[in-house]
């Protein structure tokens, strides 16, 4: 049971129920859809970038609680973000979980994403926003991303 | 069911304590708690008999098949041939020509497809399958539709989980060349009154195959008495190993069809003019099979057969019906799938909660369910949802286990509260 408090923290709860920026983004001009075909969950994110910084992010789409959480926490940290500082964080959050980097260390409010770590079937539901929206900023056209 | 039937079986017929001994790799805990396990619609657990007659073939009798005159292959002739005739009587068929061995029910399912169905089928005609089928029964005919123009078309479902069978006199048309049909539904436990859909198909001559893969393990099949075309299903979610499953096909259907693969076993003499291919069942059956796997999927049905398949599916309604009535009573929980005539399927989504997170809390308390779309996307659809949680039993299982899934619906909710 204590890991699955470490993985459904009240803040991924909270995130869950009340998911922010979760709305679309009419005048987005770059989108993607993320799906992961294991599990149906499917999303989309919007970004709408001005001279290089992420004015507005946002995400509408169903899936479970971790992916949910994950998408609407990965909204508010890259919002007034620099591209440069998004790349960044996407490969803190990518390094973290999947472990590539055995020192890396989630930043600030991601860290109540830890604790997918202990579940390695999940991992994909917590990388999926991140997918998405890495693949929405490096295109100007709508795209689709799978993690699978 | 009737009270009768409960009575015998609570008795006598069964005794589960016993049986879960014959299935080693239940007496685990997984992350601290005893293995409770739920999925047995995605694979079924295995006796220590099959896993022994699998274990003795290697040590004892390992060598290939229909080749050489030394007694190791002769001894591994005779075991691959002694399994496909217990294939046979399992299913009620004619005769051991009928049986080919395949890697699965998905595998036969192809080569139907390819075999049968792809040299008669011609723009304009149609194949008939359901909303309820598996992947399975549903890609290999969607690609032999392309390769021929030929039409996909579905029988309807309705919110039971049952067929829309009123319409099925339109469907079964003259364009109809095949219809493909599971026996029972494996993401919501249907069972397909397929003994009259055969018979309205049959009555316009229209060949049906039957995906039995989640029916094996629950129902007493006689192909004869269904008089079904084609039948298949798959060892390893009928307590045999995986990679091993079988083709029913009626022999004058099996005989006018081309092979599908080719290679050794299924010739009779190859030379770079012409090749002559073996009689049945061979000539399906290229390359060296899975002999082991045809030996344990023999020990398989010898164990079903030893404890009577009537009284495990007897048991396994009872513990059906038994989960229904607990998870109907819960708070919060939907059962999807709500069909007459079901077996040992209980797909349920718990309020607010979502499948894969349900998998995982009921995995921390050793409680192993599916969770996801069971390969059965369209049946999704139509609920307008993209998975479901889906506790799925067998006769190992025991009321005791129907309590922790209980359980460990409650901590979901506790936790999501």
């Amino acid at each position: 049971m204590s890991d699955l408090r470490d993985l459904y923290q009240q803040v991924i709860m909270d995130h869950k129920k009340n998911p922010r920026n979760f709305r679309e983004i009419v005048d987005a001009n770059h989108m993607a859809h993320g799906n992961n075909p294991l599990c149906g969950d499917a999303l989309v994110v919007y970004v709408k970038l001005n001279d290089g910084v992420i004015e507005d992010v946002s995400f509408q789409g169903s899936g479970c609680a971790i992916s949910v959480a994950s998408a609407s926490l990965m909204t508010e940290t890259l919002k007034g973000k620099t591209l440069e500082e998004a790349e960044k964080l996407y490969d803190n959050v990518h390094n973290a979980l999947t472990g590539e980097s055995e020192n890396a260390e989630l930043a600030g409010k991601l860290q109540v994403l830890g604790g997918v770590k202990e579940f390695p079937a999940r991992v994909k539901c917590a990388t999926l926003s991140w997918h998405t929206v890495h693949a929405a900023m490096d295109n100007d056209h709508d795209i689709s991303v799978s993690t699978e | 069911m009737t009270q009768t039937e409960l009575k015998v079986v609570d008795s006598t017929a069964l005794d589960v304590e016993v049986i879960r001994q014959d299935f080693p790799i239940l007496n685990q805990e997984v992350n601290g708690h005893p293995l409770v396990y739920l999925d047995n619609a995605a694979s079924s657990q295995k006796p220590i008999q099959v896993i022994e007659a699998v274990d003795a073939y290697y040590r004892l009798d390992n060598a290939n098949v229909h080749r050489g005159v030394h007694r190791l292959s002769q001894r591994a002739t005779d075991a691959y041939e002694g399994a496909r005739d217990k294939v046979r009587g399992f299913l009620g068929a004619k005769s051991d020509k009928e049986i080919i061995f395949t890697r699965g029910a998905t595998e036969a399912i192809n080569l139907v497809a390819q075999s049968f169905a792809r040299p008669q089928l011609k723009a304009g005609d149609e194949v008939l399958i359901s909303y309820l089928e598996h992947h399975a029964n549903i890609v290999p005919w969607q690609m032999v539709c392309e390769q021929t123009g030929a039409k996909l078309k579905v029988i309807p479902m309705v919110e039971s989980g049952e067929l829309d069978l009123t319409g099925l006199d339109e469907l079964l048309n003259e364009r109809t060349k095949i219809l493909a049909i599971g026996h029972v539904s494996n993401a919501l436990g249907t069972v397909n009154p397929i003994k009259d859909i055969i018979a309205k198909a049959k009555a316009k001559s229209i060949p049906v195959l039957v995906d039995g893969a989640q029916a094996v393990p629950h129902l007493v099949v006689d192909v004869q008495d269904l008089d079904c075309d084609f039948y298949v299903f798959s060892g390893h979610k009928m307590f045999a190993p995986t990679g091993i499953g079988a083709l029913y096909g009626k022999q004058a259907l099996l005989e006018a069809m081309p092979p599908w693969q080719g290679g050794g076993d299924m010739i009779l003499s190859v030379s770079f003019d012409n090749t002559i291919y073996n009689a049945l069942p061979y000539k399906f059956e290229a390359g060296t099979p899975h002999i082991a796997g045809a030996v344990g999927l023999g020990a398989a049905i010898d164990y079903m057969n030893s404890l009577g398949i009537e009284n495990l599916a007897a048991y396994e309604h009872h513990l059906l019906d038994a989960a229904t009535r607990k998870l109907e009573a819960m708070d919060g929980v939907r059962i999807i799938g709500t069909a007459k005539d079901k077996a040992s399927v209980l797909s349920f989504m718990i309020e607010d909660v979502h499948p894969h997170d349900v998998g995982t809390i009921f995995d921390q308390q050793g409680v192993a369910i599916r969770a996801g779309h069971h390969c059965a996307q369209p049946v999704m659809q139509f609920y307008g949802i993209a998975a479901t949680a889906r506790a799925s039993f067998a006769f190992y299982n025991t009321e005791q286990e129907i309590d922790a899934l209980v359980n460990a619906i409650k901590t979901t909710q506790e936790l999501f509260a």
